[in-house]
Parts: C-alpha cells; sequence; structure tokens
C-alpha cells in the first residue's frame, strides 16, 4: 500500500516538474511555440470549414480522389521508418556517439507518425465514423485490406517508439539502469517494425492493378530507400539544432555516420528509379502513360513536369555531396545537401508520386490537380502540430539526457521532510 | 464456434462502446438524439430485423421532412438463384447518354454542384477501343452519333472478384447474393481506396452534401440502392437493385432508345443474357485484371 502511494506521489511529482519545465523556456523557446499555435490555429480553423462543406473544399474529384493529404502521409511514414537507421547502428553495433542520440530520433519518429495519422484523419470524409476502422469496435477488413493493415502497423509502430524512449529516459531521470531483458525486445522489433510500416505503406498502393503506375513490384524498395535518405536528413539538421540551443554534446562524427548511410540511400534510391523508367520507357506499353505525364507531360498537361526534374536535380545533386568525403563531412556542404534531399524526396514521393496514380484515370480522362489554399492550410496546421509535439518532447528529453532534469532534487526534498519530521516527534517526545 | 466468436465481438464493442459514450458524454449531450442514433448505428449486416425497422423509420421520417415525400424504403433481400449479368451491343449504341440521365433521375444522384452520374460514356475513334487513353468524355456535339466514331458506356462491371471490396478497410462494400456490389452509405468513412482500386471508374463520390430538387425526388428506393445519400459517402451502380429485386429492368435498359442494353440471369439458361453470351462474341472490359466482370461488351453477329 505505501509502495503504490509512493509510486503515485513520485509519479504525480515527475508530471509536475515536467509541466513546469515544458512551460518554462527562453524568448526563442515561447516565440516559436506561438509561431507553431498560430499555424495550428488557422489550419484547424481551415479544416473546420472542410469538415462543415465536406471535401468539395479541396480540389479533390473524382478523376484524383486522393491528393496533397496523402501526398504528405506517403512522405511521413518514411520518415519515421529512417528513425531505424539510428537504432540499428546504436543498440546493434553499439556505435556510441549515435546511442546518444537514438532516443530522440525515436521521439522524432513519434512525431511523424503522429502527423502521417493526422493527414488520414483529415483526408477521410465522415471523420465521425472513425470508429468503424478500431479493430474489435468497429468491422475492420482484415487481413484483406492494407488500409487494415497500415493502421495496425502504424499504432504498433507509434506504440513501439514512445515506450523505448519513455522508458529509457524515465530510468535516465531515476539514475537506473534500464532492465535490457525488458526494453531490448522492443528495441530489435522496432527495427523490422519500421521497415514493415513503410512496406505496408507502399503495398496499399501496390496492389491496385487499376492503376498500372502504383501496380510495379519496385515501389517497395524504392520507399524504402528514398524514405532512407529523407528521413534521416531531416534528423541531421535537426540535431544541429539541438546541439545550438541545449547543452547537449552531438558530436560531428555521429551526423556524418548518418550522412553515410544517406549517401547508400540515395544511391539505391536512383538505381531502383532509373530501372523503373528503364523498364517502362524501353518497352513502352500503354503503363508509360503515367510517366509520360510526370515527366514529359501529356497532350500538352504537364504541369508535374518541372516539379520532377526540379526534384531528379536536387537529388542527383546531394547524391554527389554525400558521395564525396569532403563535400559529406563539411557541415555547410551536409546542410545544403540535407536540405535537398528533404525536398527532392518530398517531391518524389509526394505529389510525384501520388498524383501520376491518378493521371491518367483509369478510362483515359487526364486532370490536373493542384491543391488549393485549404489543403496547403490544412497540412502547415498538421506539420506545425508535430514540430510542437517534437518540440515539447524534445524540452523533457534533453535535459534528462544531459543529467540536468533527474530525480535528485526530489530526493533531497523528501529527505528533508523526513528528517524535519523525525526531528519534530524527538521534540513532541521531549527527549530534548 | 462463430456464434460465441459474434458475442464476444459484441461484448467487446459494446463495452468499448459504452466507455466512449461515457468518455464523451458531454461532447454528445451537445448532440441531438438522432444525431446520436446515427453516430452508433450499427453495420446493416449486423442489424438485427427490428433494428432495420427501426432504421427505416427514421429514415422515412428524415427524409419526409427533407423532401416533403413519403419514401417506400425496401431492403428486399436477393432472390434465390440469381446471378444478374447485363449484356450492352457496342454496335447500336448512338452515344445519346439517355442512359446516363436516366440513371441519374432513377438513383437520386446530386444534381447540381456537382452532379454525380454512374454512367459515363466514352467516344473512341474508329480503330481503337481497348486504349482508353484517346478517349473523349465530354465530347457534345448536335446530333449523335457521329460519323468515325464508337461509344462505350461504361458504369459498375459488378466483378465476381471486386477489387474495391477487397480494399474497404471497414467491409463498409459488399458483393449480395445475387452479385451486386452494394455500400452501406451509414457506413462508409470516406476514405475514397475503392476509387483508387477500381479500374473501371465505377465509384463516384458525394465530395458535397447531395443535391436533389424536391419535385426530382425518387421516393421509391431500396436502403442499398438509390436512397437519397450524405456528405463524404461512396456511391456506385447497383444495376437498379430497388428495380431488379422486383423484377424490373434497370432504368438504363429501360431508358435506352436503341435496345443496345440487355439483362437478366446469368443462372437461368434460357435468360436473355445467357443467349447472348452462349450466340455472340462477347469480351468484357479489362478482363486481364481477373476481376470476372458480369458486364459482356458485344456486337450484332
Amino acid at each position: 500500500m505505501e509502495a503504490l502511494q509512493n509510486t503515485l506521489r513520485e509519479t504525480w511529482h515527475f508530471y509536475r516538474r515536467t509541466l513546469t519545465l515544458v512551460a518554462k523556456g527562453g524568448k526563442v523557446y515561447y516565440a516559436w511555440c506561438s509561431l507553431l499555435l498560430v499555424i495550428i490555429f488557422v489550419g484547424l480553423v481551415f479544416y473546420l470549414r472542410q469538415h462543415d462543406a465536406g471535401l468539395i473544399a479541396t480540389h479533390m474529384n473524382d478523376q484524383v480522389s486522393w491528393g496533397l493529404y496523402i501526398a504528405n502521409f506517403t512522405y511521413l511514414v518514411g520518415a519515421a521508418a529512417a528513425a531505424v537507421l539510428l537504432v540499428i547502428p546504436s543498440y546493434v553495433y553499439h556505435f556510441k556517439p549515435i546511442k546518444e542520440i537514438v532516443v530522440l530520433g525515436e521521439l522524432f519518429a513519434a512525431s511523424s507518425i503522429v502527423m502521417a495519422i493526422l493527414f488520414v484523419m483529415v483526408d477521410l470524409g465522415r471523420i465521425d465514423r472513425f470508429w468503424h476502422l478500431i479493430p474489435f469496435v468497429g468491422s475492420m477488413n482484415f487481413p484483406q485490406s492494407l488500409l487494415a493493415w497500415d493502421v495496425l502497423a502504424l499504432n504498433g509502430y507509434l506504440f513501439l517508439n514512445l515506450l523505448i524512449p519513455i522508458y529509457l529516459l524515465i530510468k535516465f531521470y531515476y539514475h537506473k539502469e534500464p532492465n535490457w531483458k525488458f526494453i531490448l525486445p522492443f528495441i530489435l522489433l522496432s527495427i523490422p517494425m519500421a521497415v514493415a510500416i513503410h512496406t505496408v505503406t507502399a503495398f496499399l498502393y501496390n496492389g491496385l492493378p487499376a492503376r498500372p503506375f502504383w501496380n510495379a513490384s519496385i515501389l517497395a524498395p524504392r520507399f524504402l530507400a528514398s524514405a532512407f535518405c529523407s528521413g534521416p536528413a531531416i534528423i541531421i539538421l535537426i540535431f544541429q539544432i539541438i546541439r545550438k540551443v541545449s547543452t547537449v554534446k552531438l558530436e560531428d562524427e555521429a551526423l556524418f555516420k548518418i550522412s553515410e548511410l544517406i549517401g547508400y540511400a540515395m544511391f539505391l534510391n536512383l538505381f531502383l528509379l532509373a530501372s523503373e523508367l528503364y523498364k517502362e520507357y524501353y518497352s513502352h506499353t500503354v503503363h508509360i502513360e503515367a510517366f509520360e505525364y510526370l515527366f514529359q507531360g501529356l497532350h500538352g498537361h504537364n504541369q508535374l513536369v518541372p516539379w520532377i526534374w526540379t526534384a531528379m536535380a536536387m537529388n542527383v545533386t546531394a547524391f554527389i555531396i554525400f558521395l564525396i568525403p569532403a563535400t559529406r563531412k563539411r557541415l555547410l556542404t551536409l546542410n545544403l545537401g540535407c536540405l535537398l534531399i528533404i525536398i527532392g524526396v518530398w517531391i518524389e514521393k509526394g505529389p510525384g508520386f501520388v498524383i501520376p496514380g491518378f493521371v491518367p484515370d483509369p478510362l483515359g480522362e487526364i486532370f490536373e490537380y493542384v491543391p488549393n489554399l485549404l489543403e496547403l492550410m490544412v497540412s502547415f496546421g498538421i506539420w506545425a502540430t508535430g514540430l510542437l509535439i517534437f518540440t515539447l518532447l524534445m524540452k523533457v528529453a534533453i535535459p534528462i539526457e544531459t543529467g540536468e532534469f533527474t530525480h535528485v532534487g526530489y530526493v533531497e526534498r523528501t529527505h528533508r521532510v523526513e528528517e524535519e519530521r523525525q526531528a519534530w516527534k524527538q521534540i513532541s517526545s521531549g527527549k530534548f | 464456434m462463430r456464434n460465441k466468436d459474434f458475442t464476444r465481438r459484441e461484448f467487446i464493442r459494446n463495452l468499448s462502446l459504452t466507455a466512449l459514450a461515457g468518455v464523451s458524454v458531454p461532447l454528445l449531450s451537445s448532440c441531438t438524439k438522432e444525431e446520436t442514433e446515427d453516430f452508433l448505428q450499427k453495420h446493416f449486416r449486423e442489424m438485427t430485423k427490428e433494428e432495420k425497422q427501426g432504421v427505416i423509420a427514421k429514415l422515412e421520417e428524415r427524409y419526409a421532412r427533407q423532401y416533403g415525400r413519403k419514401f417506400q424504403i425496401s431492403t428486399q433481400e436477393a432472390l434465390p438463384d440469381t446471378l444478374w449479368g447485363y449484356g450492352l451491343e457496342l454496335s447500336r449504341c448512338i452515344g445519346c447518354r439517355r442512359c446516363v440521365y436516366g440513371c441519374v433521375k432513377e438513383n437520386n444522384q446530386s444534381r447540381r454542384a456537382p452532379q454525380l452520374q454512374w454512367i459515363r460514356v466514352l467516344r473512341l475513334k474508329r480503330g481503337s477501343l481497348i486504349n482508353l487513353e484517346n478517349s473523349e468524355h465530354y465530347y457534345s456535339p448536335d446530333l449523335v452519333p457521329e460519323k468515325g466514331f464508337i461509344y462505350l458506356p461504361v458504369q459498375c462491371q459488378q466483378c465476381q472478384d471486386p477489387p474495391c471490396v477487397k480494399v474497404c478497410p471497414v467491409h463498409a462494400t459488399w458483393q449480395e447474393p445475387d452479385g451486386i456490389v452494394v455500400v452501406d452509405y451509414n457506413w462508409c468513412i470516406g476514405c475514397r481506396y475503392c476509387i483508387a482500386a477500381c479500374p473501371y471508374k465505377g465509384r463516384v463520390f458525394n465530395w458535397a452534401e447531395p443535391d436533389i430538387p424536391r419535385e426530382e425526388v425518387n421516393p421509391s428506393v431500396h436502403y442499398l440502392g438509390n436512397r437519397p445519400r450524405m456528405k463524404c459517402a461512396v456511391e456506385k451502380c447497383t444495376f437498379c437493385i430497388q428495380r431488379v429485386r422486383q423484377g424490373r429492368y434497370p432504368a438504363c435498359v429501360e431508358v435506352c432508345p436503341t435496345g443496345t442494353r440487355k439483362f437478366g440471369n446469368l443462372l437461368d439458361p434460357n435468360s436473355e443474357i445467357r443467349y447472348i453470351i452462349d450466340r455472340k462474341r462477347v469480351f468484357r472490359l479489362k478482363e486481364d485484371l481477373n476481376t470476372e466482370s458480369k458486364f459482356y461488351y458485344f456486337f450484332e453477329t
């Protein structure tokens, strides 16, 4: 009973301190959070308008029935999956410099998954019927529908990426050695799960013979390769920001190691894309139409063409930057490469992947989709939500990692209270 | 075994819904009773007979309020030993689109902003049939048929192995025993995965609240067919389920001025559709996708 009471008190204490930690910060911190809150608010206002009018408020239609939301979803699942890139070397090969930052990487993955799930939610026409998707409560079409798989995989991955870092952080907070027998299986499980979420997301598109552009067996490998470029690229940038604004010591060596991995992944990504382009252009069947629409324009419709060539240029430039050790190991060029990859891959596997699946549509109709202001604002709102979640998580996680935020203070205080109580007892018992 | 499973599922569902309701009491109390009922409405195939009657009564009242008409909402089940099949004689079609508008009227599609249509007539240059890339969907000459063109009407092909049913994450769409693929409009979550999966563009989405003028509404409806829908649910051709289960032809068959469209029971060796399959040279659209569609195109002789 007393143990339980103690645990409850400890937990409450931890929460209270966490809340204070999150609520207090410098000017930059307040400005950043307020900016994000404003963007979230604007996004929410636009979303409510969409909710009211129906999806007619967007520019999607029966020809292009998925748009910017699902494009962002696809990209973010990839970014989340990429956290595994940090997990493998740090836990399995005990590569020290990355080990220190892996918890942060996993929290990044969790934030990305939250964003990905939010993008699916805003794309649902009937959010009020969301409960139909919940296993045992609704009637989930498992294992037939890949969307059902995705719901399970994404939530499973989110659970893992919250459980692992939170468990480790709490152990750090109490200065205790983590129980590796308990947590290591989850860490190891998160590796195949990362591959799984992105494979399932690829299969979601891949299994539709109605859409030849997606119906290519190379799709899942391509998804993984591009994810392992963009995710770590985002992480490299974020870690440099963290290093600037906190006392966390992140060695350059860790960043360079990640950048080397990005180099390999980008090579694979470009190679797989080239293989697909070769097959389509050399065999030149009717299924080439979507590729023509994307890369050359089809019957005068060529709105995606400048985008995809920009993406290609960015990806190739980034690949060269990450290939040459001299440019890879200079922060300026490294950051440029990361930025190019983040944008290039977003175009390639966001709009550049989702839209050509619908153009031309199965009956040969061509409709050029451009997202409208509402879709943009809702999307910005979701990105801001993810960033805010990540910022708040970092606000707590970083001080724990650096040892600034620990259990010690509390222990001292309880001791003091206990000592006072003892002293009081002695006084009242008249020993003095 | 099955029964036991079912009760367990029921139990978990009720428990979770109770919990959900408990948590969201303030939220739900701001909704009307009707909205709450809508929110908690079960999947059509899991309702008991009484529950179905309750839902029908509620809908009749709502439609009467909305359209000022008395609706007949049928939940008639599939007739025994029937598997509906469709025949379309391409050499007869003149591209007049009477089927398109006959369907809109019969099936209570949204009329304006936007207008939904379950049938699309494609105009193809003579010499090409399989590659639909060069098809024209929005042809509008003063007079049809036009020289040098043929017309290819496309609607839901009622696949025997439907990709849309396979991908639906919540079982909101399924195949009835008579082969018709239907949608529970109240169960659809509006994810539009089925639209992405359909090779025939057989499904359309209510992007906005449907808009049917009071005087044009068809009050004789089937629950799984032409009853007025709601915003952000998917819909599709049901071979006029409200008609064919009562022994009538689909509206498009009736309205066609050239006798292009044929309809019948594939399991009945004496039906017209069987006669056509046995004696004409029939083909099915995108047969290479193995959807086993029950929509047969053919030419005279």
